[in-house]
């Protein structure tokens, strides 16, 4: 039986995770591979790095990044942010990465995605999206890029099953208006796309306690649930999380240290 | 122990996670790209990423296909992993394939399944006992990537299945010839015992006699 995947996403800028962190041992706090290596020893199914950098020469540090991940972290290694051609996908698997995601530069020049899928197989490539709920239209959602800044009037739902076909072999979906609020997923974008494609759906946006992941999955039929916050405050754990989702009587992997 | 366990590089891919892996555990792969890499070698591990026509492709340009084969005729261990557990099949219906055939039967598309491709933590159902699966529990969770599976025409290689839509095997073993469709390389503590029982499997390791081995170091590390 396929299990449920709970995901905690570093967001990495200029080499050191940059979200509030409170681990209890400080001196490697914001070091991305040992954050991701406790992450791991928590009962992280996947860990998924989001770089933010802003300056492209940023690239460099990312890659030495995921290369000492993968050294130290035996789950799989997702990375996302920033990359925008096959040359640049190869480089981030190359050291080490199992999966990239594409945003900004899929919706810019979305034969992207057919690309990367023909080179590296579909499982590798994820398409990442920010969606926003259209205003006064409910049941409808819009495409923004560039971290969300710019919107795209592309319908999500409709970029989404497009994504899919042109080789996306998951799909990354941020609720924009839920991202960091901790008020909870938007459940109703969540089962519209998981009801427009054959390929997982993994939540984002919203999480802030394991109840929200619950629902994201019961409710919202996803595949996975990734947060950020909820992880790095503290309060909840990964193990905690997963407590909830068996006792809803999701299955989970258990690692059998007490997380 | 240089040379006597090597990683098969084809192309495309991420060879970085099973080669530390395999170095966590004590042994010191190389990287094989070309049929001279193969030159007494006693382990010949071929990872897994992409589609099956391209793959084979990149193999038989290289003179791979038949060094591999070549090797295993001449007593070499082949462990295949995900892709490569596929390639060591007869054909796949993924690109019209013709692959390495060293076990028989075809690989198919995974069929029923609710989502595809079958990605993420899935268990391995132990179907008969394996020196492979000591210390690992039934129903042990490995990481997944793919969206075909094998039909092994002998049901006597298959150790453990999996149920993603239907039952497929996700590790075969005969004589000499390893297949994990997982990642253990990525599956956590059972999937570095899973390659740790590999390596004593194939000599290259000595059986665990001490609980502070490098698998149990790596359990903690690995979120075990």
């Amino acid at each position: 039986m396929l299990l449920r995947r709970v995901i905690p996403c570093l967001d990495v800028k200029d080499g050191r995770v940059v979200k509030g962190v409170r681990f209890v041992d400080l001196t490697d706090e914001g070091d991305p591979p040992t954050l991701a290596e406790r992450h791991a020893a928590e009962g992280a199914d996947e860990i998924v790095f989001l770089d933010i950098s802003a300056a492209p020469e940023a690239r460099g540090t990312l890659l030495d990044i995921v290369e000492r991940t993968a050294r130290r972290v035996f789950v799989p290694v997702t990375v996302g942010g920033g990359v925008r051609t096959a040359d640049e996908m190869r480089a981030v698997l190359r050291a080490g990465a199992d999966k990239v995601a594409v945003n900004t530069a899929a919706v810019r020049e979305p034969e992207l995605l057919t690309a990367c899928a023909k080179r590296f197989g579909r499982q590798c490539v994820v398409i990442s999206v920010d969606a926003r709920a259209v205003p006064g239209q409910p049941g409808r959602w819009e495409v923004v890029v560039q971290g969300g800044r710019t919107p795209t009037g592309l319908d999500a739902i409709e970029w989404i099953s497009r994504a899919a076909e042109l080789g996306a072999g998951e799909v990354l979906l941020t609720s924009i208006d839920r991202d960091g609020t901790q008020g909870g997923f938007d459940l109703p974008l969540l089962r519209a796309a998981v009801a427009a494609v054959d390929v997982p759906v993994v939540a984002s946006g919203g999480a802030g306690d394991p109840g929200d992941m619950v629902a994201a999955i019961v409710e919202g039929r996803a595949d996975a649930v990734l947060a950020a916050s909820i992880f790095h405050r503290g309060i909840h754990t990964i193990g905690s999380v997963k407590d909830a989702l068996a006792a809803a009587g999701v299955p989970v992997r258990r690692t059998g240290l007490a997380a | 122990m240089s040379g006597r366990i090597a990683v098969v590089d084809y192309g495309a891919g991420n060879l970085v996670s099973i080669r530390n892996a395999l170095t966590l555990l004590g042994a010191e792969p190389s990287v094989a790209a070309g049929p001279d890499d193969l030159d007494d070698t006693r382990v010949i591990v071929v990872p897994g990423v992409g589609a099956s026509g391209p793959a084979m492709e990149r193999l038989d340009r290289a003179g791979l296909s038949d060094a591999i084969r070549g090797a295993v005729a001449d007593g070499a261990w082949l462990v295949g992993i995900c892709l490569g557990l596929q390639l060591l099949f007869e054909t796949s219906e993924e690109d019209g394939a013709r692959m390495l055939g060293l076990l028989e039967g075809p690989v198919v598309p995974i069929t029923d399944a609710p989502r595809l491709p079958h990605i993420g933590w899935n268990q391995l159902e132990q179907v008969r006992p394996h020196p492979l699966l000591d210390g690992v529990p039934d129903g042990a969770p490995a990481y997944f990537v793919h969206s075909f599976v094998a039909r092994p025409a002998d049901p006597a290689v298959v150790i453990t299945e999996t149920e993603h839509g239907s039952r497929f095997p996700s590790l075969v073993v005969r004589d000499r010839i390893i297949g994990f469709q997982p990642h253990p390389e990525r599956s956590g503590a059972d999937g570095l015992r899973l390659l740790r029982n590999t390596l004593v499997l194939t000599g290259l390791l000595q059986p665990a006699t001490d609980a502070r081995t490098p698998a149990a170091t790596a359990a903690t590390a690995a979120g075990g």
